[in-house]
């Protein structure tokens, strides 16, 4: 890549900063310069955060016909998957997946909701009122 | 306090990191692609069935950690490398270690990071920083991927630094262990064993996910991605490939270009014209890469929809595979002085 021909599109880093390209000059000697950002990676992330869009809705969809508890939807709110949320609540991955079930969810103790409500800052008692199993 | 730290920008974390604290302990010949090159930082891996925020587990660069590493060891600067179980003990530990008058680098999640803008905030626990002084509470702290230095919180820094999830940091903090003098006669030596890693790992690594057969190997994935993936979820894919190659952190070109600077900069060690040459190779195939990012970008915008155009995806990366292979090859028959 030429120095010339670093992109200076407009993106998501404006009014944080710009980031450090490197690129040869007009005597073929690499310098490091700076960018504003990339048209082509802006509507990269914008594909990543459209699929995560689809997600939470989805998962809020199962929610609210009560397919799923509120740690599927939070879950993809909060942009984790199991393994994370596993290791932010000491949850075994399969004990999760079991807490997905509304029904499930419902029996839960106080304690073990704090675990959740926690990681997914919200409070025990929104957690409960959002579980429609 | 406030320590006396330079914050120079840089294109990679973890080069930053790296080039601002050596520079710090006295190594002035230290540049970001001298520390990216030095530590055999060029890589490609795709690993198949693991899943990265639902997408395709793509690497251009080493595994975190080994850039820091490696450079150290090559240059012999000691290394201090801590983990920690407790919190408190991980604040005391920097705390102290501001207190003597020295700054430390902290691995951190990326989630949390309250001074990143949100679009870019998931759960990536391998970004680094250097913590340089405290005022009123709040840390200092020298991002090497941010123009300017900013500050966090104690609350803040201890929750990056304990984020959890893959790579999960531990509060893990590191720094060379003293100040070091290092002559160029090491930084010679440095390079060289920098470029002979660098080619292991691109052509003989065993496995066919690695180096240029990863490249390949990828190539060959993507040309199927339109039928057993369909399009769209295609297009996510192949976003992803573009986040990992052109991301803030990368430098452009899938670290590509950051390696071919290197290799400039190399000659000024080695006066062996070959380096020149196969610094311009580097450049192509970061051009290639960019241009495969285009052709990716028309796919998940929809534009181009046919197999012919995932088939000339496919193509770029063996193009690109092509060029660094033979790169390689030539770098491993240099005679070094």
């Amino acid at each position: 890549m030429e120095k010339k021909d670093i992109p200076q599109d407009p993106s998501k880093l404006q009014n944080f900063t710009k980031e450090v390209c490197y690129a040869v000059d007009e005597t073929g000697k690499y310098v490091a310069d700076l960018s504003s950002g990339w048209e082509v990676k802006s509507s990269a992330l914008e594909v990543a955060w459209n699929d995560i869009d689809t997600r939470v809705s989805d998962a809020k969809q199962k929610m609210d016909a009560g397919q799923a508890s509120p740690v599927l939807y939070l879950m993809e709110l909060k942009l984790m998957d199991l393994p994370t949320v596993s290791d932010y609540t000491g949850f075994w991955k399969w004990t999760i997946k079991r807490h997905f079930k509304p029904n499930v969810f419902g029996k839960l103790s106080d304690n073990k909701l704090k675990r959740y409500a926690e990681v997914f800052e919200v409070s025990v008692e929104d957690l409960k009122k959002m579980n429609k199993g | 306090m406030i320590l006396d730290f330079q914050h120079v920008q840089s294109a990679h974390c973890e080069n930053g990191v790296t080039t601002n604290l050596l520079r710090h302990i006295g190594v002035s010949q230290i540049t970001e692609p001298l520390a990216f090159g030095i530590g055999s930082g060029l890589f490609y891996i795709y690993i198949p069935l693991l899943k990265i925020n639902n997408g395709p587990a793509i690497a251009f660069r080493t595994m975190p950690g080994m850039i820091f590493k490696r450079t150290c060891n090559s240059l012999g600067i000691p290394v201090v490398r801590k983990k920690f179980s407790s919190r408190e003990t991980a604040q005391k530990y920097l705390d102290d270690r501001l207190l003597s008058g020295e700054p430390a680098a902290c691995q951190v999640g990326v989630y949390y990071l309250s001074y990143f803008p949100k679009e870019y905030r998931f759960h990536f626990n391998a970004h680094n920083l250097v913590v340089y002084g405290k005022v009123d509470g709040k840390y200092l702290i020298s991002d090497p991927v941010m123009e300017e230095t900013t500050s966090l919180s104690e609350y803040e820094l201890e929750r990056v630094r304990f984020a959890k999830g893959a790579l999960a940091p531990k509060g893990q903090i590191y720094y060379p262990k003293e100040k070091t003098l290092v002559s160029d006669d090491k930084i010679r030596n440095a390079i060289k064993s920098g470029i002979k890693g660098n080619i292991r790992d691109m052509l003989y690594i065993p496995g066919g996910i690695a180096g240029v057969s990863g490249i390949r190997y990828t190539a060959k994935k993507i040309k199927k991605w339109r039928d057993n993936l369909g399009l769209q979820k295609a297009g996510i894919y192949l976003a992803q490939l573009v986040r990992m190659q052109e991301e803030i952190g990368t430098g452009g070109g899938g670290f590509r270009f950051i390696y071919a600077a290197f290799l400039q900069q190399a000659h000024q060690y080695h006066k062996i014209d070959k380096l020149l040459e196969v610094s311009q190779r580097f450049t192509q195939s970061g051009d290639i890469w960019r241009r495969a990012a285009i052709q990716a970008a028309g796919i998940y915008k929809g534009r181009l929809t046919e197999q012919s155009d995932f088939n000339q995806m496919g193509d770029y990366l063996l193009e690109a595979a092509e060029i660094e292979k033979g790169a390689f090859k030539d770098l491993s028959k240099i005679k070094w002085n």
